[in-house]
């Protein structure tokens, strides 16, 4: 399989601050690639290097098999990015941001437009409004669409779904899914755990290092320990109570449950015991499987 | 050179768009004109002056009432005794008090010469400077006619001010040059600074960079719709003091416009050099406004004359583009001189349009910092 980007001890440093450090990763053609991490992680900056906006301090960063500093000329026609903060001009309509970008990249709308029919078609009725007046969804699909106008090789998306509602946002990853035919390969970075999920493969990134690269699924089987679901109506209470319980590991809150892990594996029932002391009562304990936040957890708390 | 033309079309769109820079481009330049024109003129008209007549005879009546009648002044108080002078000129009312000696007439007749005194308001050196040439020239008027009636001898000194070039003073025709040097910095270089650093402030710039777009492309892109909307200004502000005011242009119109078109293009370079060193868009108008602007408004010679000013401030101004500019405009409006009187200035500003160009396509970065 052809590698669209390969990655092999990239580092950037920003004065005193290391921002990136050591970044090894391969990005094969074709594939949906998350990369997973908290706000400051280094993922935009990692992004910028990428896109040949930044010049990494060490390492080496192949992109579609060209050199990320020799070869940004030729880089430039075949990337297609789009920045955290959508790049739209507010003050031109719908339409003529797309054709601009068109121009821009030696192309035109109608050359590519079965390329972004599909996104497209959504905004298409307010090709004339002001992109500034646009909601946050529609933003969003128009930077797509622009990003991907001149049909690049590879389309770099920085935290796309940031800031835009539910809906919007898994529509916007079926769109990523229906490109596939196309061949482009798709980077993306995400805050938002249950969209890792949705990639090929992911890698999680935390204070400029790479923890694991691989299959969202495989990293969630990546996760070493025993894993209990805990609910009860007073979720605030179990936590803080469960957290105080000598025999317990970690426990972290999960939607309207909390994911707990204990010192040797397993609970008895003193620990329910020790809950209708506190007050807890209606507690439901069961075995659960991982999910990729909890993975992610792991991975900080060994790193510390 | 379809992407290019695409960039410029774009540009276009923000400029017609933008009610605020289309107001500056235009509305600014126009009113400008006018309120130097019409509020900020320096001459004289209806001035009071008060006298203190201690002679009060005909001859001192007769200087009086052509003083008056000359549309210049007007007849404020009659003052009883020089303690007043004083009083009246602090009132700020009068701008000149004209002081007639004891038996002027008298003196006149018998011995040939008598002495008349202008005390002027010294608190207002323009107005009292003005002031004081109007009075002695309609003397020396007043002078001539008597001569003129006693044919024997020449009665008094005649004093003779002559102004060379704008020959009734005219304050518009001194201004307009100025204010086509000012527009055209504050257009070209503050608005060219603020396009270039607003792509870096909405995150455009990241995918402009990220783009086949040359550096080269997208500064002339930036460049070429202001650089003829500027050119566009000029011909405005032309016409207006044209029709407006009756400005003539002495010299060869088609010369006006390439010094100006060359203006233009430095103060460009000027804007984008600005912009590359800005990081944000506050931080050009800052540079613009208080670095380009100020010093130009009042180290170009446009208000001060650079003859006067402390060396220190004239060595200050030689380092500023639209202090060339003002002398070429002025020579070739007002005076009407050629290029020859003009080509040491035209190659300064050439120079200077270079050095911007050259630092300019050195400092504008392929990547972010």
């Amino acid at each position: 399989m052809k590698k669209a980007v390969e990655s092999s001890g990239t580092g950037k440093k920003f004065g005193a601050t290391q921002a990136l450090k050591d970044i090894s990763f391969v990005v094969n053609e074709g594939e949906i690639f998350g990369f997973i991490g908290p706000d400051g992680a280094g993922k935009t900056t990692l992004f910028r290097i990428i896109t040949t906006l930044l010049l990494p301090d060490e390492g080496e960063m192949k992109v579609l098999g060209l050199d990320c500093r020799s070869g940004y000329k030729e880089l430039r026609k075949n990337i297609g990015y789009m920045p955290g903060r959508f790049s739209l001009y507010q003050d031109l309509s719908v339409e003529e941001n797309l054709h601009f970008y068109a121009t821009v990249f030696g192309t035109t709308v109608e050359e590519n437009y079965d390329l972004i029919s599909g996104i497209y078609s959504h905004i298409e009725p307010f090709k004339k409004r002001l992109a500034g007046r646009l909601s946050g969804g529609m933003k969003q699909k128009l930077a797509l669409s622009c990003a991907l106008i001149h049909k690049p090789a590879l389309l770099v998306l920085d935290e796309p779904t940031t800031g835009v509602d539910a809906v919007s946002r898994s529509e916007f990853w079926e769109m990523l899914k229906k490109l596939k035919p196309y061949n482009i390969t798709i980077i993306v970075s995400t805050p938002y755990m249950d969209e890792a999920m949705k990639c090929d493969r992911v890698a999680l990134i935390q204070d400029g290092q790479i923890l694991s690269v691989d299959q969202p699924e495989k990293v969630r089987d990546g996760f070493s320990r025993k894993l209990f679901s805990v609910k009860a109506p007073e979720k605030y209470k179990l936590i803080t109570a469960l957290r105080s319980y000598p025999g317990i590991s970690t426990a972290y809150p999960f939607g309207d449950a909390v994911h707990v892990t204990f010192k040797d594996d397993d609970f008895d029932d003193a620990l329910y015991d020790y809950l209708d002391r506190m007050g807890i009562t209606d507690v439901k304990i069961t075995g659960t499987r991982a999910g990729i936040e909890d993975r992610f957890l792991e991975l900080m708390g060994s790193k510390v | 050179m379809k992407r290019f033309l695409g960039f410029v079309k774009k540009e276009f769109l923000h400029i017609f768009r933008d009610v605020r820079t289309m107001i500056i481009l235009f509305g600014i330049p126009a009113v400008q004109i006018l309120l130097f024109g019409f509020v900020v003129s320096t001459d004289l008209k209806n001035a009071r002056v008060a006298f203190l007549d201690l002679s009060g005879d005909e001859m001192t009546q007769k200087i009086s009432d052509k003083i008056c009648s000359s549309g210049f002044f007007r007849r404020g108080e009659n003052l009883l005794n020089s303690n007043d002078i004083d009083r009246v000129l602090r009132g700020n009312k009068i701008k000149a008090v004209i002081v007639y000696e004891k038996d002027f007439g008298r003196k006149l007749i018998s011995e040939g010469r008598a002495a008349v005194s202008i005390i002027a308001d010294g608190s207002e050196p323009n107005m009292a400077t003005l002031t004081t040439n109007y009075l002695t020239a309609i003397i020396a008027d007043f002078n001539r006619e008597l001569a003129g009636r006693s044919a024997a001898k020449t009665l008094l000194v005649q004093p003779e001010v002559r102004m060379f070039y704008n020959p009734s003073l005219k304050g518009q025709f001194m201004f307009v040059p100025g204010v086509i040097t000012l527009i055209m910095i504050l257009i070209c270089a503050l608005m060219t600074s603020i396009t270039i650093t607003r792509e870096k402030e909405f995150g455009t710039m990241e995918v402009l960079l990220v783009s086949p777009l040359k550096p080269l492309q997208i500064i002339l892109g930036k460049v070429l719709p202001y650089f003829l909307l500027s050119f566009v200004d000029v011909i405005m502000i032309l016409l207006l003091s044209w029709f407006v005011f009756g400005l003539p242009i002495k010299g060869s119109l088609l010369l006006l416009l390439a010094e100006s078109m060359l203006y233009i293009f430095m103060s460009l370079s000027l804007g984008i050099l600005i912009s590359t060193a800005a990081k944000n868009m506050q931080q050009a108008i800052f540079i613009s406004l208080v670095g380009m602007l100020l010093p130009a408004v009042l180290l170009s010679g446009f208000i001060f004359p650079i003859e006067n000013m402390p060396k220190i401030y004239g060595w200050v101004s030689a380092v500023l583009p639209p202090r060339y500019f003002i002398t070429i405009i002025k020579n070739i409006m007002i005076k009407g001189t050629g290029f020859l009187y003009v080509w040491k200035e035209t190659l300064i500003l050439m120079i200077f349009t270079l050095v911007f160009i050259g630092l300019s396509m050195k400092n504008f970065k392929i990547r972010l910092q």
